[in-house]
């Protein structure tokens, strides 16, 4: 029984795909994650990577294959639930007007949850933001707001984080700052995590696997080392 | 000046039909020199508009021998067509057609319902029909400017809808903002009509009830008594369509269907 636990994938993939029209964006798409593993999921603009992000939260439908989650196919999954099991961290954070701990709140909320004053701190701690529950999200910077983002996601204590270019739209010392939260997260709280970046010493530094897509598709699939310098 | 050379009141009719439209086109002329092409647009709904009114006259001179049950029919014709021409307002949305039709049918239908069957509103066709008219028509504009809204908002904000939607909100609760401010954004030229009334203008209703003889003050109160009437109208119509299009936008996985470029 244990050993099962820690042999199955927390995620898994088979032959998922999604096509628009007569454009294909994700196509036979298999792989799987195993829990406390970080993967990186990179490749050149208009590879798929977002696109296979937003299948793997459901914000889009496949059009072909599935996603299973702890070994149950998603789609027999509420997918209020699921998203909350799959929590996605956008390239852009997209902080509701208000103060950082009502975004906090947000998620856990529309499920009718509350969140504790001291879950708050501990999730701000988490990403280096300790002292900021009363902010204003207004008065954030762009790193800050990242990070803000991040602990949103986490306050509905997802199984596996998704992160879609979270540094990207930073500056280099925002994008350290965001870095590190995830490092934090990540490598402390041993969250199972998909990145998807295009930066590949980003995911050289924070992940243990790597993805190489190309055209909707994978090219490679294996330790991080071996994709990214084959 | 027309009524020197006109003693038929047809052709002098027609002929301050004529300088209307001329002065709707020199508006035309003006905006093409500044870049903006209206031309073929407006030619086409000033062609269509004196054709579909005299269409209506006609029908009015037919419907004054009628029995008053006809009214009602004329008045769901309107309704449909209201639905079709509102309908274009919201191009990409789901079912916006059907969406239309059925919020003025409930709003101005509802409000032409109640209002007749508690007197205000007089069965006879000749006051059913050009008043049940005035509340389609004013709900038919509001529900174009609120499904407008709506679309451009959604699709301006899809980042945030889909934020919300990836931290487990419900489909309508993430974008109930946009459904507020679309729904107060279509009634702001009713609630001016009514602010301004007297002050700004003096409406057609008004105008013609004096002509026809009714006392000023009971011509005034009637007036207020229509727009009241469209303001609840267009209301009602604009509730019904925000909240009907809001759950047309998501698919059953609770995923925004309606995307810039799909």
């Amino acid at each position: 029984m244990i050993a099962s636990a820690i042999s199955d994938p927390i995620l898994r993939t088979e032959h998922l795909g999604r096509a628009v029209k007569d454009k294909v964006l994700v196509e036979d798409v298999t792989f799987e994650v195993r829990s406390g593993e970080v993967l990186a999921i990179v490749g050149p603009s208009g590879a798929g990577k977002s696109s296979l992000l937003r299948l793997l939260n459901r914000l889009d439908e496949p059009t072909s294959g599935t996603v299973y989650v702890e070994g149950k196919d998603y789609r027999q999954i509420p997918p209020r639930a699921l998203r909350r099991k799959l929590g996605l961290v956008n390239q852009r954070p997209y902080l509701f007007p208000g103060t950082v701990e009502q975004n906090l709140r947000f998620g856990p909320l529309q499920h009718g949850e509350s969140v504790s004053q001291e879950s708050i701190e501990k999730l701000l701690s988490c990403v280096g933001l300790k002292g900021y529950a009363s902010r204003d999200v207004a008065n954030l910077s762009g790193g800050e707001a990242q990070r803000v983002s991040v602990a949103r996601t986490l306050a509905n204590s997802p199984l596996v984080l998704l992160l879609d270019e979270p540094t990207s739209a930073l500056d280099d010392t925002s994008k350290l700052e965001v870095e590190s939260s995830i490092q934090n997260v990540v490598h402390d709280q041993g969250l199972t995590c998909v990145l998807v970046t295009h930066d590949t010493a980003q995911a050289a530094r924070l992940a243990t696997r790597a993805m190489l897509l190309e055209a909707g598709r994978i090219v490679r699939i294996g330790p991080i080392n071996e994709v990214l310098h084959a | 000046m027309l009524r020197l050379f006109f003693n038929n009141q047809l052709y002098l009719g027609l002929a301050q039909a004529l300088v209307a439209a001329l002065a709707a086109l020199s508006v035309v002329l003006l905006a093409r020199k500044r870049g903006i092409h209206l031309e073929s647009e407006t030619l086409i709904a000033i062609v269509r508009g004196i054709v579909q009114i005299v269409a209506v006259g006609s029908v009015l001179l037919l419907l004054l021998r009628s029995p008053r049950w006809t009214g009602g029919f004329l008045l769901a014709g309107m309704i449909v067509a209201a639905g079709a021409t509102s309908a274009r307002r919201a191009k990409g949305m789901p079912e916006a057609f059907r969406v239309s039709a059925w919020s003025i049918a409930l709003g101005a239908g509802s409000v032409i319902a109640l209002m007749t069957w508690l007197g205000v509103i007089d069965t006879t066709i000749t006051s059913l029909v050009p008043v049940g008219s005035m509340l389609i028509a004013n709900a038919m504009n509001t529900n174009g400017l609120a499904l407008n809204r709506f679309r451009s908002d959604v699709l301006a904000h899809t980042g945030e809808i889909e934020t919300a939607l990836a931290l487990g909100a419900e489909a309508r609760n993430s974008v109930s903002p946009y459904v507020q401010a679309s729904f107060e954004a279509s009634l702001i030229p009713a609630i001016d009509s009514l602010r301004s009334l007297g002050i700004v203008w003096i409406p057609g209703l008004m105008a013609g009830m004096l002509l026809s003889g009714a006392r000023p003050v009971y011509a005034a109160i009637y007036q207020f008594v229509v727009l009241a009437m469209i303001f609840a109208a267009s209301g009602l119509t604009s509730l019904v369509s925000t909240l009907l299009i809001r759950d047309r936008i998501f698919t059953a996985a609770q995923q925004l269907s309606l995307q810039p470029g799909r």
